[in-house]
This record gives structure tokens, C-alpha cells and sequence, in this order.
């Protein structure tokens, strides 16, 4: 039985848990406030770690289980740190139609990883989104935040070596 | 804020307007946005600011124009509309407004794509700017509210949007007025409304579309409906992917609050909403109502069983009334112009227009409205402009992965909830997604029962397991290595999960195989006594392509 006495400290002196700790007081620290909290954790820190989920469950009185059961249902969160590009791919139905699918294997097989991993090396983590939204654009791929549009094998590769050539 | 300050800001917006001569529009919605139209922008900005024409030429950024395969696009005040726009081509539509138009950039508006279009929802999409409230305001904005707050009472508001005939255009197409009285009946010591904008329907972004094109339309909505079901606050759950509708949201509701229509005692009334921004994080199953109160709570997306309704006790067990993005802004519109008016558009037992965000495999994909009861044909051949690369129609599917694959024998039935129903699809939130004959309607369905799967909660058995079994059988449908009983026991259990699922996303997950089994049988026969794709897309030569 976790100790729900006190409020707990932060883990470290890192200025990033001020938001986390402003976001549990806005929703009023208690377990309606996780998924709130958990978005900023993940915004600050880029994904979610075990130390973070414990310092959140104990600060909004959860139970640990019950915070690392929302992280995990969540497709949005994650909890393995990103590599330093991302690169997403959208498998929304438009995008599908028009061979988002094709992409995947092209990018599997280039940078062998499975979708949600990150290369070994640590540079480019493989995405995939249910839908971007941006079917008039189909098939669409996020490349670090930047989404672009109607790709195809051809622009996929080249921008790959652009971001293997520390371009960007 | 009273009915004379309204006026008078929307009077002095108007003056302002007025004396910007020339206008030209960017389109700054996600779409336009990803082919950079933010550069475009800022390209015209600085070119008419060195031409000196600042006080003469108003450069801005407005929302979604529709037409997002041709994006980024730009409109002029002469009424013409360029398409493909880049940076480099600033001056020479700055040259446009008063000489000859660049001519190999004129899109064509006098299609049926924007003439087959009939605009309530989306009347402000790509003319007023969304990150300004008095534009809204001067386009009758807020006018509702005001008129609502302070001449009608919340029965009589209830009585219009009855009137109406609107319905949840969220999917199911529940009648509005019918959830607005329930919820306004129901005793509680709080109510609370929601905006559903979990928009988790891959190939759909109509709300993404309204929340970033005219985000106050919602807000009014909101406010609306929270007066009538006596609500005093308001969420709205909106996807964490959508990061510009979000930051939109936020302006909106800041600059409302600031103006006195959103907050406390808004226009002296005594009548207090406050909203909030709630984020998803990535779960379809939130879109049901059940699971999306479990998400605003702060746990996890799983739905629970009906009754008891949201409306008698939904949010902290309060009484709570959860619409759709789509269905809040067509409320506006409603108050001002009557519910009669609302209810001449549509077919009878389907009233008003429809968003649907057009996609696939057909010339022009983008998002229009259109009234019920249009053709699908009409939907695909005409606004949709058909087929391109002289390919074959084969079907056109809506409603998502709860919705069906309607064939060609289909093209003529209008588009409505029931016709839609009877088909085997449903009308859904509004994508509507062509196929042709590249497409294989098995691997079509495999796509649908994969994004099922992934996204059960768990919770109820058939679900879980149903939809891991059907995904299994299509799979091995694809792959060629089905036997004959595999579609009969495809059939059973698509039985079984529609009619013992807990709630919508498992009720709703057979519809893409039913439909396809019912429309296109041979398609399967032929994968499994033939072991080929007709379409040409499954098993072996799928792997030819990836080498290639």
C-alpha cells in the first residue's frame, strides 16, 4: 500500500516537473487528471518512463496499476524514448487505397524495425497513425512533426538519406 | 454583451473589411497547410507589404476551401480560386487583382464540386478567418446565442432544434431534440455538455475540418445546447492528433471568454458554461459515448453497458449530453433562420446537408456538403468527377470500419440513415472512401476487421475474441490457404459478435465483411476455390510489388 500521506517530492530537480505538477494542480490532483497529466509527462519528457508513471500515481493517489493500465491502453503514449527523427506513416483508409501498406514494407525493410521501434542506432523511430486526417492527400507521412503528402517509394527513400546525411 | 454591442462589433468588423479593396484568402487548414501553405502566406504578406500596398490589399488565412487534392489554394477578391499556389507565385497573383489572372493556376469553380455543394456547416469554411472572433461575429456569429439567451426559453430552444428534424451526425443519427429534452428533463445537482471530436474514423476529418475552419460555430453550438439542457459545463474531447484544431480551440475559447459569451453570467444573463479541452490519446472505442466519459475521467476507454444513458447519468454520474462536432454546428444556423427552414433541406426522414470528407480513388478528394438524399453517383461521378487513370468503379465505402462497401448497383440510392442502413453500411461521421477495381474487396475487409481488432477494448468477449477469429479467417482468405468452410464459420461469426457485443465498435465490426460478402461473394469464392485475387492485390503478387 503506497503511503498517501504526504504529497510526494518530484523525481528530480528537473524544471520539466514544474508542468507536470502545474497540470495535476489545474485538474485538481486527483484520478481524473491522469490522462491530463500523462500528455504533459509525455510532452515534456517524450515518453513515459517508470518513474514518471509511479511520481504521477502517487501524486494523484491512483494506484501504480491503474496508471501504467491507461498508458498502455492509449495508443498515444509510449514508453520507450523516440529516436531522433520520426517518421509516421498513415494507414487511415484512404491512405491504405492508395498503398500506405506498400510504404510500410518499403520502410521495414530499409530501416529493419517493426512499426513503434526505433532503429538500433537510435536515429529513426517507425510510426504508424490510424488517420491524419489528411486523406485529400493520400497516402500522407509525418516526417519529424512535417506532414507531407502523396509520397511515394521514391520521395520515402530520398528523405531517408537526407536524414541519414544529418541534413535536418 | 448585449443584442447592440453583438451588432456593433459585427458592424465595425464589416467597416474594417470594407476598406481592404482587394482581399486575397490562403487556405491554412491542415490540408493546404502540409503542401505549405503557411510559406504561400507569407510570401503574399511580404510582397504586398514591399509593393506598399498594406492599406489596400488584406493578405489572410482562412480555413478549409474543400477541394485538398489541389491544394495550397488561393482566393482572390474577383471571385477566381488558384490552385497548386506556391511562394514564388506571390507576385503574380498580387498582378491578378487588378490585370489578367494567372491562368495555369485558375481552378475552375464552376463544377459540380462547388456548385453541387449546399453550405450550412461549413457557410464560414474558407472565408472568415479562424483565429479571429469578430470575423465570426460579422458573419452572424454569436447571433444565435444571444437570441436564444435573451428572447427564448430553453423549451422553446429544444422546441426548434425538434423542428428541425436535425440529427446526431456522429453516425447513429439519433434525433437531436429527442436527447436535448431528455437531458434537460433528467434531475441532477450538475449537467454537463460534451463535444465528441474523437474523430477516429480512418479516411474521416470532417470535424477536424469545422474545428479548424470556424471554431466558434462549435463553441455557439455548445452554449446553445447548454442552455437548453441547463448545463453549466462543457468539454470537448478532441483527438491529441489534431494539434492545430486544438491550438484553434484555444484561441476561440480564450477569445470568447474575453467578450463576455462564454464564462460566467454571459450577456447579464445570469447563465454560466465553462468549456474545456479534454485530449484523446489515440483509442477509437472513445468514440462511444460510455468510453468517452470513462477517458474524460481520467481512466481507461472502456465502454459500460446502456441504460442508464449519459443523458440520465453520464459524467460523474451526471445527467450529460454528448454530440458530435458536425451536429453542434449546424445549431447556430438553426436558431437563426428557424427550424422550418432547417427541415426543407433533405429527404424526410433525413433533414439538412451532410459534411463527408470525399477520399480514395476518385478526381477530386476533399470536403463537401451536400444535402440528403443526394446520390452516391452523383457524390462519386459528379462532385467526386469520377474515376481517374481510366480505371473501373467498384465500390465506395462509408462509415468507416462500422459502416459497409456499397457496389455499383447501389450508385443510385440516395444518400440518407435509413437507405443507407438498408444496404448494409451506415451513413457513420462522413467519410466516404471510393474504390476501383484495384482494390480487393476481401483485402478491404481484412483492413477493416485488423483496425477492428487492434482497437477492441477488451472488455466483452466477442469483441475481443470475435474480431481476432474474423481477422484470422480473412487473413487466411488473402493468403490463399482458406478452405471452403472457412466463409460459412466467417458468416456465423459475424452473427455472433453483431448481436452479443457490448457496444458500437463490436455491434458494428462484421458490417465491412457482410457487406462484402453480400456484394461481393465471387470475389471471395475466388480466393479460396480459385486461390487467386481477381483484383490483384493479394498473396503472392502483393510480395512481387514490395521487390519491384
Amino acid at each position: 500500500m503506497p503511503d498517501y500521506g504526504a504529497r510526494p517530492a518530484p523525481p528530480s530537480a528537473d524544471k520539466r516537473w514544474k508542468l507536470v505538477d502545474a497540470t495535476m494542480r489545474k485538474a485538481g490532483a486527483n484520478a481524473h487528471g491522469l490522462i491530463e497529466t500523462l500528455h504533459t509527462v509525455q510532452q515534456a519528457f517524450g515518453f513515459l518512463d517508470e518513474e514518471a508513471l509511479r511520481y504521477v500515481a502517487l501524486s494523484l493517489r491512483v494506484p501504480l496499476s491503474q496508471a501504467y493500465g491507461v498508458a498502455t491502453f492509449y495508443h498515444f503514449f509510449t514508453l520507450k524514448p523516440g529516436g531522433r527523427h520520426t517518421c509516421v506513416i498513415c494507414l487511415g483508409t484512404a491512405c491504405y487505397i492508395k498503398g500506405a501498406q506498400h510504404l510500410l514494407d518499403t520502410m521495414q525493410q530499409t530501416l529493419h524495425v517493426a512499426p513503434g521501434e526505433t532503429t538500433e542506432d537510435g536515429e529513426v523511430s517507425l510510426l504508424t497513425a490510424r488517420c491524419l486526417g489528411s486523406c485529400g492527400l493520400a497516402p500522407a507521412v509525418v516526417y519529424d512533426q512535417e506532414v507531407a503528402g502523396k509520397v511515394d517509394v521514391a520521395s520515402l527513400r530520398t528523405h531517408l538519406e537526407k536524414w541519414a546525411r544529418h541534413d535536418s | 454583451m448585449t443584442p447592440e454591442e453583438l451588432e456593433d462589433i459585427a458592424q465595425r468588423e464589416r467597416e474594417t473589411q470594407r476598406e481592404f479593396p482587394q482581399r486575397v484568402n490562403v487556405c491554412v487548414a491542415a490540408g493546404c497547410l502540409s503542401c505549405q501553405s503557411d510559406a504561400v502566406k507569407e510570401a503574399l504578406v511580404k510582397e504586398a507589404a514591399s509593393r506598399g500596398l498594406g492599406d489596400q490589399c488584406q493578405v489572410k488565412g482562412v480555413g478549409c476551401m474543400g477541394l485538398c487534392s489541389e491544394g495550397p489554394l488561393v482566393s482572390i477578391s474577383t471571385g477566381h480560386l488558384y490552385q497548386h499556389v506556391s511562394a514564388r507565385d506571390a507576385g503574380a497573383i498580387l498582378d491578378s487583382l487588378q490585370g489578367s489572372l494567372v491562368e495555369q493556376l485558375l481552378c475552375p469553380t464552376d463544377t459540380p464540386f462547388f456548385q453541387r455543394q449546399k453550405k450550412i456547416v461549413l457557410e464560414n469554411s474558407g472565408t472568415i478567418d479562424p483565429e479571429r472572433i469578430e470575423e465570426y461575429i460579422a458573419c452572424q456569429g454569436y447571433h444565435a446565442l444571444v437570441k436564444a439567451l435573451t428572447e427564448m426559453t430553453p423549451q422553446q430552444v429544444i422546441a426548434e432544434i425538434t423542428t428541425s428534424g436535425l440529427r446526431g451526425r456522429g453516425g447513429a443519427g439519433y434525433p437531436t431534440g429527442l436527447k436535448w429534452s431528455t437531458v434537460a428533463k433528467a434531475v441532477g445537482t450538475q449537467k454537463f455538455v460534451i463535444c465528441n471530436a474523437d474523430e477516429g474514423d480512418p479516411g474521416a476529418f470532417m470535424d477536424r475540418s469545422v474545428l479548424e475552419s470556424d471554431p466558434h460555430r462549435v463553441l455557439e453550438g455548445m452554449l446553445i445546447a447548454a442552455y437548453a439542457v441547463g448545463a453549466s459545463q462543457g468539454y470537448i474531447y478532441v483527438r491529441a492528433e489534431y494539434p492545430l484544431a486544438i491550438a484553434r480551440l484555444k484561441t476561440a475559447i480564450r477569445q470568447a471568454e474575453r467578450l463576455g459569451l462564454l464564462g460566467a453570467n454571459i450577456c447579464g444573463t445570469g447563465f454560466n458554461l465553462h468549456i474545456e479541452l479534454r485530449l484523446g490519446a489515440g483509442a477509437f472505442v472513445c468514440g462511444e459515448e460510455t468510453a468517452l466519459i470513462a477517458s474524460i475521467e481520467g481512466r481507461r476507454g472502456t465502454p459500460r453497458p446502456r441504460p442508464p444513458y449519459p443523458a440520465m447519468e453520464g459524467l460523474v454520474g451526471q445527467p450529460t449530453l454528448i454530440n458530435n462536432v458536425e451536429t453542434y454546428a449546424n445549431v447556430p444556423p438553426i436558431l437563426r433562420n428557424g427550424g422550418a427552414w432547417y427541415a426543407q433541406i433533405g429527404t424526410e426522414q433525413s433533414k439538412g446537408t451532410k459534411v463527408f470528407a470525399l477520399a480514395g480513388r476518385v478526381r477530386n478528394t476533399g470536403l463537401v456538403e451536400v444535402p440528403m438524399g443526394i446520390s452516391l453517383r452523383e457524390m462519386v461521378f459528379e462532385i467526386g468527377g469520377g474515376i481517374p487513370d481510366g480505371k473501373e468503379f467498384k465500390a465506395v465505402q462509408t462509415g468507416g470500419p462500422s459502416g459497409g462497401c456499397l457496389p455499383r448497383e447501389t450508385l443510385d440510392m440516395p444518400v440518407e440513415y435509413e437507405s443507407l442502413a438498408r444496404a448494409g453500411s451506415i451513413m457513420g461521421s462522413g467519410g466516404m472512401i471510393v474504390m476501383d477495381e484495384t482494390s480487393c474487396m476481401v483485402d478491404v475487409a481484412k483492413y477493416f476487421m485488423d483496425f477492428c481488432m487492434t482497437e477492441s477494448c477488451g472488455k466483452c468477449i466477442p469483441c475481443r475474441v470475435g474480431t481476432y477469429q474474423m481477422h484470422r479467417i480473412l487473413s487466411a482468405i488473402t493468403d490463399m490457404s482458406a478452405a471452403a468452410q472457412d466463409l460459412k464459420l466467417l458468416e456465423e461469426l459475424c452473427d455472433l459478435v453483431k448481436h452479443t457485443s457490448l457496444c458500437g465498435l463490436g455491434q458494428s465490426a462484421p458490417n465491412p465483411v457482410l457487406s462484402t460478402l453480400k456484394y461481393f461473394l465471387e470475389e471471395y469464392q475466388a480466393h479460396v476455390h480459385e486461390h487467386k485475387c481477381p483484383a490483384g492485390a493479394c498473396g503472392v503478387k502483393m510480395l512481387e510489388k514490395v521487390d519491384a
